[in-house]
Formats: C-alpha cells, structure tokens, sequence
C-alpha cells in the first residue's frame, strides 16, 4: 500500500503535480463474475478500500451494517458496500450491476460487479458488454465451478479479451500452491474448449488482502503481477480500435443555419483528418471531410472515441442512421445476417415476429428464423430448440427490412452488436452479435418493372386495397367478406378473398396453431395479398389474425393507405354460443389445443380503421356500412 | 500509432453521444439544471455536444425558493450565455403552504423537489430530462441505468431495469412513461473538479472558501444568506458568526451544511477533498431518512 500513502503525500504537498498526473491518466473498464459466494463483492470492496475510495463516515456505516446482517462475523463485510439495493441486502445476493470507481496513480478504474445467478443473465451481459476486462473468480476450496464456465463462456461471447482468472480464498487452503497449480489446469482445459487463447490467473484474497495491491509474503511461489499492476499495464480496447479502419454512425444532423451542416457521431473506429476522403452508407456516396468541428476550435485529426462533428465538402445526403466511413475501405451493406442472440426477455422469441433491430444509430424491422441450435451455457452442448427462452443463447438466421451498414462483431462491437426490441412492450429483449452476411442477400437483387403496380390498378379502373378482417372465430368475418366481396363485384370491381381455412388447405397446409405457426400463416397471406394488390386487385382476407405485430406487419408492407384494417367485432360469448363449427366445444373440452379465445389471446385493434358490430347489425348491414366507408373506390 | 484516450476524454465523448442519442429520439426532451457543480458540468457538456447549434432543449429548475442568492445569479447568466430557454417551476401548494426545511423537515423537499418535478414534467409533457446524478453518490444511483425509465407516475422499479448494452440506449417507451437520462453516471467527484479547471467551466462562488456570515443550527454549521427571512421562519434570529467557509454540495440553504475551510482556488478545493474524510453526500440530510435505503425509496417515489 505504499504507493497509496505516496499518492496522498502527493496530494497533500503538491496538488498541481498530482493533478497533471490524474489529467493524463487512461481509463479502464472491467468486471467481476464468478460464482455466487466466490467473493466479487468482497474483492470490490477491498479494492475501494485499499485505494482510499471509502470514507470514514461510509465505513463507520459499513462496520456497524456488518454487524447487523455481515456475514463476516464480528469483521467488516465488504460486500455491504456494493450490494446497494435493499432487496439484494435483504438476500445476500446481487440482483443487478453495481458500478464502483476508483483511481490508482496510472489509471482511473470502472469496475461492473456483475450479478452470478442464471435469472440475471440479462444484467451480466449488460455490464459485460462495456468492459475492457473480466475478473473471473473462483473459490480455491471449491475449483471450477458451473457458474464460472458459463462467465467464462459470456465473456469470450462478449468478445472481452482480457481475462483473469482470480483464484479467491487462498487463506481458506494454506496458501498451497498444488491446489492453485490444479484449479488453473482445470480452467485451461475449459478455456480452450470455448476459444479463450490466453488468460492471466493469480493467486488472492479479497477478504485479507493478497496479492491485490501488494504482493504477498505468503504466496512466495508466485512470481506473476498483482491485481492493480495487471490493470494497471493490460491494453485496453479503445485503443485497439483506434487501428481499424474510420467509421462514424450519425447520431445526428447539426444544422444551425443554412451555412452549416455538420454530421454529430462518437467515432467507432479509426481516425479522421481534413482532406480524408469518405464514403456515406448505405447510400456510397463520396466526398471529403472539409472540417472537424468542437465548441474549442477546428481539430487536426480526431480518432475513436471522440464525439465530433465532421463537415463535409460536397452537399449529399446524409442522416441519422447512415455511417461515415473511410472511402477506399468502407463496411458492408446487407440484409440477411447469421447472429448469436441472448435471449432477455420472460415472454420468448417468436420465430417470424417481428421486432425493432438497433445497431449503431440504425433501427431497422427484422424478422428471426428459428434457431440453428441453442447453446446449454452449462455443459456448452448445442440442441435443437424451435425458439429462444429468457437467458437463452443461440445462433439463427434474422433478416431486415432495408439494408444494414455491419461489421462482424469481432471487428467491431459498435457495427456488429445489436439489441432487438419488442414493438408492442418496447422492452429491449436480447442481445445480439453478427457473425456475417448470407450470401443469398447480397445476390438476390429487386427486378424493376415496367408495368407498375399503378399501371394494374389504373387498367381495371380501381385503386388497390387490402381489406384485412380480423376478429374471433365464429365473428363472421367470412360471411361479412363474401357479402362485401358480392356487393364490389356488382360495383365492378376485380376483387379476390383469401380465406383462413381456405389457405390452410394448400399454401399453409404445413403450418399448425402455436404462436410462431400463426405469425408464419400470417406473415405468408401478407405477401400473398401483397402481390395481388400489386396487380391491382382489391383483396379481402378473413383471418383471426389474433396478434397486432402481426397485422401491423402486413400494414408496414403495403403503401400509407392501402391496408384497411376490419374488426369484426364479437364478444366471445356471442361467438362460442354460435360455435357454427363446432370447435368452441372442442376447444372447451380440451380436444383442440391453442385456440383463440380460449386458451391462446386474442389481441383486439387500438384504432382499427373500420369496426363492425355483429350483435347489433346483419352481416348484410354490416357489408354496406364496410363499403360505404370504402368509398370512393378510384 | 494513434493515442489512447484519457479517461476524462473518453468520459466526455461518453455523456456527449448520450446527449446526442436522446436529443435524435427523444420527442420533447429538457436538462434539468439545479445550478450545482454536476450540472454546470452537465451544461458545459450540452454546448460541446450541439455546437455550433445550441442545445436542441430547455433547461428546467425546479426551484424551491430557498436557493443561494449566488445560484439564482449564475443560473440566470448561463441560460443567458448558452442560449437556452430557462423554465423555473415552484410547486404551487408548496408556496400556498409555506413550506420551509425548519418546519417541515423531509416534507421540504418531498413537496418543493419530488412534487414539483413531477408536476413540471407533466405539466411540459417532457419524456425525457436528464439529471446529473453520478454513481459514485450513492449505492442505489451504483446500480441505476443510464436510460432509467419511469411509470407514468414517475416511480422507478430497481429490479426489473432494461439491459442496457454496449453503448444502444433503448429510448421507446409506452404510454405516460418518461426516462431520466444520466449522462455523468460514471463520472466521480474529481472528475466532474478536474474537468471544471480544464474547461473554465462556471461554478457559483460559494463552493469556494471566503469570509461568510454563519449559524450553527443542531449541530451543523450553516450560512445564513438571508437573514430576515430566517428570522421569520426560526421565530429568531440567528446568532451570526463571521467564518471562512465553503460548501462541497449546493441544496437549499438551510439544507446544505458549510464546511470551514481556506481553500479559495480550484486546485485547494481538489486538495480538500481528496484529503477529507467524508463523503460528498453527507452534507445533505436526504440520504439519512429511511435507514440504509433512503435515496433508493425516494427515487421509487419519483425523486430525480
């Protein structure tokens, strides 16, 4: 601890010089995992404490909540530091990241105390996925344990690099060397099964004290760093970045007047001068960086990390969402990917729903396809699984509904890490990580045409629509279709109906009634109705359609206007006493699984553009008010 | 070879792409600005983030009334200098109450600070505000995302925060909900001193040590900065002693304990408080309400 009591010398005799150093200290961001009483918290909290990061009056507060609910005895239990919401004081366990701070005389520390149970998975990747570093502890009495291989799986997921493997409680064996020489063994074997090449492993104590700051007399056999002189000395990843090609992602268009327009972003790689050529994507426009811009004056270069705003010489189009990249090596542009996700939501993935994608400041509709195989972050077995379960990881298949601006993620976790996002709930649900494009994406091309969809439409006098009528089964949203469909044909008009069960026969025979089947049926009658509205029909589609992400789907595909949303509306007792199938009454007696209404949800329209009340009208009534709102058809 | 970063460069290029972030998604976002050091920082950091535009939202006080003369001074000059629209929100009822820190204890500032927050977001229909709340503060702000979403009657839910990866900030939110943005989380005390010397950044003049009438009032010392309005409110007045002090956080006067110091520049200020003994909070009396969990409750009841 000599270097801390130099340090306060320091402060205390001149506070300049001290500052000089602390301006020009590098910063470096790590975590703690492990398993669950392997000591994180306790470590932390001896890492605060030898560097003079607690004050008296936090540890007069510590000393005395020891002693109420420590679990150290009559000794100050660290972990009451870092523990700091009341229910994980409560239960001993950490719920969620804590971040800590604290200073050495080379650098300024962030450190994530990352929570060890399975359930908080989430939580773990969130304070994984921002650090330089991982300190995966194990307890020496216990070794390699479930918990640390699925860290040390997370961490190398997570693309973390540094690893060291904290050998905790050497107090508790003797200090003995044989046993630390067997756990690291043990570790090594793991390691390279999941492609971890090197890790740093050391012999500690949180709870006394070795070989953290100091090295310690009791461990002469071990000749490697203390914990603060390898993070101290570790190179961090910003600086890694900082070699690779320029990439900006635009958060933002600065445009004060109409002198100036500047594009605002945090530099993700590289490094950028005046007269550096560069390309805007996914447009691929070119131009030259004429200016970089900060509140203190023009800069000469700016490299990865800093948030500037870059001026360019030539007025082309560029936005949030696009990147700026170096002009002779810029990034991919695809829309069909392999990626590892995490799943991080209690309700699953639905294979085929869709969901918001944000990468960089892009956001884009993507679709998942069922999982290639999951990965049992346990024994790292991969099974065949249909969907994603909360915590779960696997690889799969996504699409996006416009062009990407990626990376693979190992090139760079700014362009290749994602997060999707549920349209509905706006909970952000997993996590993801590209691994590459398909190749089918980049070769499959749009082909123009040029009989245009207007051209169909106007040859039969009439403008496309899609008429999308959804309600309960039983509601009589066929009936009311085939009434509306008889009254636009004596009006002229080139219609089509496509029908629930009529699809089922054919285009959908293979799919079945779970959630993913019915989003899958859903997603297929989209397309269909699409290239026939295409042609210029007037299309009416009589489906339960239960899920509204699934009918906001299909209005996302067509243009502003043309989908018309129906809701038949029937209360379920109505349409279970009509039970004109009969399936009401098998889906009561438990015969018939998933079905709407009963035991799978319906989801009503918020704001359905027209709504049909069958108890109060006839299907005929009810025809004529859909056609009159209709109206005009041209 | 390009070089590496310092800490305080990459902590600033940090809160300026959250500001950016929110300011590109946010549909009616404001900076809520309480005059202190943290906020002077947090202002500083708009500026940069927008130049040469100014920064694309309002600054928000919610005020208490019992603020330093000295705060009112710069907040107005700031929002001056930075061309930013300055809005000032007093909870009406609280006015209407008379509510002061001597009657009324923790109920001060529930009302004038819980209370009137809330009311001025709503009232504004703002769905985001960012706080210049830091980590280092306190265990329950340790734990606290950077996009840290509020129901619709601005409580918060410690156990089931969004993930929050790399650095994608999710800023959808449903109906009625608002999110308070921490763009300094992870900044501690000697950051936020250090980056006021290198930037010049503007600080209210109390923070430094000078020859200040003074109080003692149960055990803690306080400047008495408006003495008639104290003498009406104590029901006497004040015995006033001349001492040279300063303050190492700005709350509300009678809130905000002084410490006697000499420490007149910026770099005695970072000499005191790398060597004090106390955390920066404990000049404040909210955190010791409610045992250990007193900030954590406060903020599942809507306090920034």
């Amino acid at each position: 601890m000599d270097a801390i009591y130099q340090t306060e010398a320091l402060i205390a005799e001149d506070i300049d010089a001290y500052l000089d150093v602390h301006q020009h200290k590098t910063m470096l961001r790590f975590i703690t995992c492990g398993s669950v009483d392997d000591g994180k918290s306790t470590l932390i909290g001896r890492l605060l404490y030898d560097s003079k990061m607690i004050f008296e009056d936090q540890l007069a507060a510590l000393e005395s909540d020891s002693k109420k609910v420590g679990t150290q005895g009559q000794e100050i239990d660290f972990a009451l530091l870092v523990d700091g919401l009341a229910a994980e004081r409560e239960q001993g366990i950490t719920i969620d990241v804590a971040y800590r701070f604290f200073n050495t005389e080379k650098r300024k520390f962030i450190v994530a105390d990352c929570p060890g149970h399975e359930q908080y998975t989430r939580n773990m990747v969130t304070g994984a996925s921002t650090a330089d570093l991982a300190v995966i502890l194990i307890d020496a009495r216990k070794g390699v344990l479930v918990q640390t291989r699925r860290h040390s799986y997370l961490c190398q997921l997570i693309g973390i690099r540094n690893i060291v493997l904290a050998v905790n409680k050497m107090d508790l064996v003797d200090y003995d060397q044989a046993r630390f020489d067997e756990i690291v063994a043990e570790y090594r074997g793991f390691a390279t099964s999941i492609g971890i090449e090197s890790f740093t492993a050391m012999p500690i104590s949180g709870f006394k004290g070795d070989n953290i700051t100091t090295r310690s007399e009791n461990t002469p056999w071990y000749t490697g760093p203390t914990l603060i002189d390898h993070l101290e000395t570790v190179e961090v990843l910003s600086s890694l970045d900082a070699g690779k090609p320029f990439r900006m992602p635009v958060q933002w268009v600065n445009r004060p007047n109409l002198d100036f327009r500047g594009f605002s972003g945090l530099i993700a790689t590289g490094s950028v001068k005046p007269g550096d050529p560069v390309r805007v994507l996914p447009s691929g426009k070119t131009s030259t960086v004429s200016r970089i811009v900060t509140l203190d004056g023009d800069l000469d270069e700016a490299v990865a990390g800093q948030s500037v705003t870059v001026c360019l010489a030539d007025e082309i189009d560029c936005s949030r969402g696009d990147v700026l990249a170096t002009a002779d090596h810029p990034p991919q542009v695809a829309d069909q990917f392999e990626a590892t996700i995490v799943w991080m939501d209690d309700e699953a993935m639905l294979v085929g729903r869709s969901y918001w994608l944000k990468l960089g400041t892009q956001t884009v509709s993507v679709t998942v396809q069922q999982p290639k195989y999951t990965v049992n972050v346990n024994t790292l077995e991969q099974l065949a699984a249909k969907t994603l379960e909360l915590n779960a990881i696997g690889v799969a298949e996504i699409a996006t509904d416009k062009p990407l601006v990626f990376e693979a993620y190992a090139d760079s976790r700014t362009l290749g890490g994602f997060v999707l996002v549920d349209k509905l709930t706006n909970r952000t649900v997993a996590a993801g990580m590209l691994h590459f494009s398909l190749r089918r994406a980049q070769n499959v091309h749009w082909q123009a045409t040029d009989v245009t969809r207007e051209v169909h439409a106007a040859l039969k006098n009439q403008k496309a629509k899609v008429l999308w009528f959804t309600g309960l089964s039983g509601s009589g949203k066929s009936t009311i279709a085939n009434e509306v469909e008889k009254q636009l044909n004596v009006m002229n008009r080139h219609t089509f109906l496509l029908d629930g069960d009529n699809v089922r026969h054919g285009l959908n025979r293979d799919l079945g009634f779970t959630e993913a089947d019915r989003i899958e049926n859903i997603r297929r009658v989209g397309e269909v109705a699409k290239l026939m509205a295409d042609a210029g029909l007037i299309v009416l589609t009589a489906f339960i359609s239960p899920f509204r992400a699934e009918r906001e789907l299909v209005r996302k595909m067509l243009p502003e206007g043309e989908f018309v949303e129906i809701f038949v509306d029937t209360p379920l007792e109505v349409a279970e006493a009509r039970d004109v199938k009969g399936l009401y009454k098998k889906a009561r007696a438990g015969d018939l699984k998933n079905f709407t209404g009963i035991d799978s949800p319906y989801e009503p329209p918020e704001g359905p553009d027209i709504c049909v009340n069958t108890v109060a009208m006839t299907p005929a009534e009810a025809a004529e008010h859909i056609i009159r709102q209709l109206l005009p058809l041209k | 070879m390009t070089r590496t970063l310092t800490h305080l460069e990459r902590l600033e290029a940090e809160a300026i792409h959250i500001m950016r972030e929110v300011a590109a998604q946010a549909d009616k976002p404001v900076m809520l600005y309480s005059v202190g050091k943290d906020s002077a920082v947090m202002l500083h950091l708009a500026r940069k983030a927008f130049f040469p535009s100014p920064p694309p939202f309002p600054l928000l006080h919610v005020d208490t009334t019992w603020k330093f003369k000295d705060m009112y001074g710069l907040r107005d000059r700031m929002a001056r200098e930075s061309g930013m629209e300055l809005l000032v929100y007093q909870n009406p009822e609280a006015t209407e109450r008379g509510i002061n820190p001597f009657d009324h204890g923790p109920l001060h500032t529930d009302m004038w600070k819980t209370e009137g927050l809330k009311q001025a977001l709503d009232l504004h229909g703002f769905d985001a505000a960012f706080g210049g709340a830091r980590r280092d503060e306190e265990k329950s702000r340790a734990k606290e995302r950077i996009f840290s979403f509020r129901t619709a009657s601005h409580g918060w839910d410690p156990k089931n925060q969004r993930p929050e990866l790399w650095n994608l900030y999710n800023a959808r939110k449903n109906k009625g909900e608002s999110i308070r943005v921490f763009p300094i989380s992870n900044w501690t005390e000697l950051d936020i001193w250090q980056y006021i010397q290198l930037n010049d950044v503007p600080i209210v003049p109390l923070y430094f040590a000078a020859v200040r009438p003074t109080f003692e009032w149960e055990g803690q010392l306080f400047m008495a900065d408006d003495i008639d309005r104290l003498t009406k409110v104590l029901g006497q007045k004040p015995a006033i002693t001349e001492r040279s002090i300063r303050f190492r956080t700005l709350g509300c006067f009678p809130l905000t304990g002084a410490v006697e110091s000499t420490a007149s520049t910026l770099s005695e200020v970072i000499q005191e408080t790398l060597l004090t003994t106390t955390s920066e909070r404990q000049g404040r009396v909210i955190d010791k309400d409610a045992g250990g969990a007193g900030m954590e409750k406060k903020k599942q009841e809507g306090y920034f």
